[in-house]
């Protein structure tokens, strides 16, 4: 298919502008000019349309396939929440930042406002900052928060524990923090090892990442004495939230010892996922954090009326230019009051029952690392596949023939050739059923006919790519 | 006369009085799979047994290159700047990576020899 | 009973799936949780029909002011976006589908992700760009982290007249670590030249500067980029996308990171987000670039397609020592962004940038003349500019916001000694009335 750049030819117009109604200003001083305009696209508005139209249709999304990616929650996006952000497309941000500005945006304000209170019910935690625009960029404030902690108390800390089994972005926000991470291994019961980490645990450990149910799909009952070892030492609790859709309702982070977490609204929120964002990932945090907190703080003065709180010290500073993707928690937060509280509840049972039920169905086809009850999520191997020379990858090129978006492969590290399947709440027993018989299909043709899976995909416009050469020639910009 | 010796984390060097020339093994190369990218050290740079020499990439998978000696890099092999390929094709022979200046050749009684280096491998 | 009528299935179904795993009831897959630790409350409010939660959307989106018209910026401007941008980005193909880790079934996301790199490039005049980060400002700190890593080096230096929300965020990134940041004082509205050339020595990774700056001047960088190419140290831009319609691009300055807020391409203002930060630099940085970068390549049948790449930079392969911990980037609005530039189109864009600047320097003509008030810099100007008041500025605009007209940003909070300073916007989308109307309710309330 071509580049929009292709089908560009010279002359031809997108849009009419308005014509201007002032004077011609004088010319800009030879030296501030550009020399040449921007080689950018020139094609007609159905060009436009066509292009992307036809682009679009060489995707696989929720709206149109089973999207079972691990650890991502590919749930149903309402369309209801479209609409809803919508409406607050045309305010300024800036406004709420003039003098008594304020007042002219109590409406977005006290949304903000009222989301941080009710993400803080569901988390346990007693304050929350909206501003982070993603779950990593929470993870890092969260961090942030965690050293300005120290830093006031005078600690000296250089450490960061994380379990092997970890999302990448934990160790990576760590490090841009400043840490040093120190890794604990999984022990044969799927959680952190709780000897390996007592003995890891020092005084100079400012903070230990977990998520919970970890990235194995696993609920690791010793969390309690995980955080009260943690915070022995003066090391605080940090929560991953990517897993909350397992537990919304049944446990609250803030009560088994976390200090800190961070939200993926773009995960268990329902807010789509936009083909790589935007997300929004918000910071919780105990009392003793409140004063480091991000800027500008929303804060509810005696009449009720929202405002704006700047402080010149404590505070980390700003971790966005202005109060985080307001957009995408105009969505959570109409999911949130939409579903309501039975509704959330039951977004997590029904999220551990589809898990539950397709590992119970395919544990006899594909190795099970873990066999026990999982929570929202299930990881298989391949390893019984590789025996006929197929890897989890072929299996997963196998299901893009039949229309299925590939679970997340080679994730968790910890799990050789990894197959993560997280179906969600909003998949019927139809499709999860019609989805297994595939998977088992997969896993016999594995045996029977390994090459088949080899040359998988065969119905997507592209076949196999080569990684290789992309790597190598780096060709990230068309020339042509 | 060369003789070649190998680290638990797959480098090997071969060593030539006092010099020695380093890159990884075939067994490495071939678990990273299409190599990408070579990061070579600075001329000068002094190193000391097991720290970090170089770095390697392939599509999906980054790794760190281990000193299997203490010393100083003299020259490093500019070729695999343009071909990384080189390093899947003859990683043990072409594909040396970086000649260093060997400060303590008792180090090497830490190595393990070819033979010790393929039983190794048969225990992983 | 169904609380969410997205969770699909019936009571029947469900006991069926309970008997193929083999237990009595859902709250036993929860077993494993030991009692003490289960939630004692969860006091989220009951849940409504769709109907009833979308009115009380617009019972929210109706406690704020509608009717302002807007002569700020501060980062975020007020264009026009064409009615395609809304309903191509829509295509539920395009935003229910997530990061493009199976090339084969995401070739949309994919080769729009790579045209949207290819807008960038030619935008800034720069050989490499990624597949977008989150906003402007955060941007400026993965330029900034993005320099001490090629350099070596731990001092950036800012030119004060850079967006101050940028460079909170900037030193909010850098506050763990040993970095120096030095902030150099605006003069006249413009990089004070004589005091960087005493700070850059062979201790500098990286200068950031931003063109048009927040007081809306317009620089060439070109003589400062070789200033600081003799130290060895880089030179960041910030820049503003719509003005590059017109304005010496960053590549032709020879500046080697370009970095900006794409929100004016194509996405709404959305009291601040989502929006995208777009980053841009010479070839030989790629490999230090952080987030998601899309490669072209061909497929077994030697078809064209395109991938993710260079992921051997990234967290989930590099973990702690990946050149951002940035997963998602901002896809859609970078989508948004691409559409835009190929509707608005080569010319278009250069159109735009000239009715944004006749438009400013139309109202500006219009507010010099107002008895007391002066133009404040010399230098030219794009789409902003900075005026000076008889009366403080604070005090000027909160008067103005009650008449529904948000008149600039008030410099006082920001820079010391400019309470009777603000900066005024124009975009294309002010028409001469609403021009006239501001001057003549801002020289009514001057006299008061």
């Amino acid at each position: 298919m071509q580049l929009i750049y292709e089908q560009s030819v010279p002359g031809r117009r997108g849009i009419r502008l308005p014509a201007s109604d002032v004077p011609v200003a004088a010319d800009l001083p030879k030296n501030l000019i550009r020399s040449e305009a921007a080689c950018l696209a020139e094609v007609s508005e159905l060009d436009l349309v066509r292009h992307f139209t036809n682009l679009s249709r060489r995707n696989f999304s929720v709206d149109t396939n089973f999207y079972p990616l691990g650890s991502c929650t590919m749930k149903y996006n309402a369309k209801v929440l479209e609409n809803s952000a919508a409406l607050f497309a045309p305010f300024h941000p800036m406004t709420a930042l003039l003098p008594s500005g304020e007042a002219f945006c109590q409406g977005t304000l006290g949304m903000l406002y009222e989301l941080g209170q009710l993400l803080a019910d569901i988390t346990g935690m007693d304050e929350v900052t909206t501003q982070p625009l993603a779950g990593a960029h929470g993870e890092m404030t969260g961090i942030l928060l965690i050293s300005a902690y120290h830093k006031a108390k005078g600690n000296k800390k250089k450490y960061v524990v994380v379990p092997d089994s970890s999302h990448g972005t934990n160790p990576a926000s760590a490090a841009i923090a400043g840490y040093e991470i120190i890794t604990v291994p999984t022990a044969s019961y799927g959680d952190m090892d709780l000897d390996l980490f007592r003995q890891a645990m020092n005084d100079e450990v400012a903070a230990v990442m977990m998520t919970c149910p970890n990235t194995l799909g696993l609920f690791n009952p010793h969390i309690k004495e995980i955080s009260d070892i943690a915070h022995s030492h003066d090391a605080l609790m940090y929560y991953d939230g990517a897993n909350l859709n397992a537990i919304m309702g049944k446990v609250k982070p803030g009560d088994v010892g976390f200090d800190v977490i961070h939200l993926n609204l773009h995960k268990t929120f329902g807010t789509p996922h936009g083909g790589g964002g935007p997300g929004s990932g918000p910071v919780g945090v105990k009392k003793t954090l409140i004063p480091f907190l991000p800027q500008p703080r929303i804060v509810m003065d005696d009449d009720g009326q929202f405002l704006l709180e700047t402080v010149k010290t404590g505070t980390i500073g700003r971790t966005a230019n202005f109060f985080g993707n307001f957009g995408v928690m105009a969505k959570a937060y109409a999911y949130i009051i939409m579903l309501g509280r039975e509704g959330l509840i039951q977004v997590s049972e029904q999220a551990v029952l589809n898990a539950n039920y397709i590992k119970e169905k395919l544990k006899d086809y594909y190795d099970l690392p873990y066999d026990m009850t999982c929570m929202h999520e299930c990881v298989f191997s391949a390893s019984r596949q590789l025996e006929h020379g197929v890897h989890a990858i072929d299996i997963a090129k196998f299901l893009i023939d039949r229309g299925y978006h590939p679970p997340t492969v080679y994730f968790p590290m910890i799990v050789k050739e990894a197959i993560m399947i997280e179906p969600t709440e909003t998949e019927s027993k139809a499709t999860m059923d019609a989805f297994i018989e595939v998977m088992i299909e997969a896993a016999k043709t594995a045996e029977s006919n390994p090459q088949a899976l080899h040359e998988a995909p065969l119905t997507t416009p592209v076949g196999r790519l080569d990684e290789t050469k992309a790597a190598r020639e780096q060709n990230v910009c068309w020339i042509g | 006369m060369v003789e070649m010796y190998f680290t638990k984390e797959h480098e090997w060097i071969k060593v030539e009085g006092a010099t020695g020339k380093v890159g990884i093994s075939d067994h490495a190369a071939h678990e990273l799979g299409d190599i990408t990218f070579v990061e070579l050290p600075k001329l000068g740079k002094k190193v000391k047994q097991f720290e970090v020499l170089a770095a390697i990439e392939s599509v999906k998978a980054a790794s760190d290159i281990y000193s299997p000696v203490s010393g100083k890099v003299l020259t490093v092999n500019a070729k695999l700047d343009t071909t990384p390929e080189v390093v899947n094709e003859s990683a043990e022979e072409m594909a040396w990576m970086v000649e260093l200046e060997i400060v303590d050749v008792s180090e090497l009684s830490m190595l393990m020899t070819r033979q010790q280096y393929d039983e190794y491998l048969k225990t992983l | 009973m169904n609380e969410s009528h997205y969770c699909p299935h019936t009571p029947q179904e469900i006991d069926e799936m309970l008997s193929a795993i083999g237990v009595e009831s859902v709250e036993e897959l929860f077993s494993a949780i030991p009692a003490e630790l289960r939630a004692k409350a969860f006091n989220i409010p009951p849940g409504m029909s769709e109907f009833e939660a979308f009115d009380r959307m617009k019972a929210i989106a109706g406690e704020n002011n509608s009717e302002m018209l807007n002569f700020i910026g501060g980062g975020f401007y007020d264009h026009i976006i064409p009615a395609a941008v809304d309903h191509l980005s829509g295509r539920a193909e395009f935003y229910t589908a997530y990061t493009p880790y199976q090339p084969e079934c995401s070739q949309g996301t994919l080769q729009a992700l790579f045209e949207y790199q290819t807008a960038i490039c030619r935008l800034t005049g720069l050989d490499v760009s990624n597949a977008s980060l989150y906003d402007g400002g955060t941007a400026c700190a993965e330029a900034a982290m993005m320099a001490l890593r090629v350099t070596g080096r731990n001092k950036i230096i800012i030119d004060g007249c850079v967006n101050p929300f940028s460079r909170q965020v900037l030193k909010t990134y850098l506050f763990n670590l040993d970095v120096d940041v030095v902030e150099i004082p605006p003069v006249d509205g413009l990089l004070n030249r004589d005091e960087l050339s005493k700070l850059l020595d062979e201790s500098v990774a990286a200068v950031l500067v931003q063109n048009p700056n927040f007081f809306g001047c317009v620089d060439d960088f070109s003589e400062l980029a070789k200033q600081v190419h003799a130290k060895d140290a880089l030179l960041i831009s910030s820049v503003y996308p719509i003005s590059l319609g017109i304005l010496k691009s960053p590549g032709e300055m020879g500046v080697d990171i370009a970095v900006g807020d794409g929100q004016s391409l194509g996405n709404p203002l959305s009291f601040g987000g989502p929006s995208f930060g777009f980053i841009a630099a010479k070839k030989t940085f790629i490999r230090n670039m952080p987030g998601r970068i899309i490669g072209e390549t061909v497929d077994n049948q030697a078809r064209r397609g395109f991938v993710l790449t260079l992921q051997a930079r990234e967290q989930h392969i590099k973990r702690h020592k990946a050149t951002s911990n940035i997963c998602s980037n901002q896809g859609l609005c970078a989508l948004r962004g691409l559409i835009f530039l190929s509707a608005v189109g080569k010319a278009g864009l250069a159109e735009m940038a000239v009715l944004n600047r006749d438009k400013a320097e139309y109202a500006k003509a219009q507010l010099a003349a107002i008895p007391g008030v002066t133009v404040l810099q010399t230098a030219p100007t794009f789409n902003e500019f900075t005026v000076f008041l008889p009366k403080a500025a604070d005090l000027v605009v909160a008067e103005l916001l009650k008449q529904n007209i948000a008149a600039g940003v008030p410099l006082g909070q920001y820079y010391e000694g400019s309470e009777n300073c603000m900066v005024v916007t124009v975009t294309e989308k002010r028409s001469k009335k609403e021009i006239d109307t501001f001057v003549k309710m801002l020289e009514v309330e001057l006299c008061n």
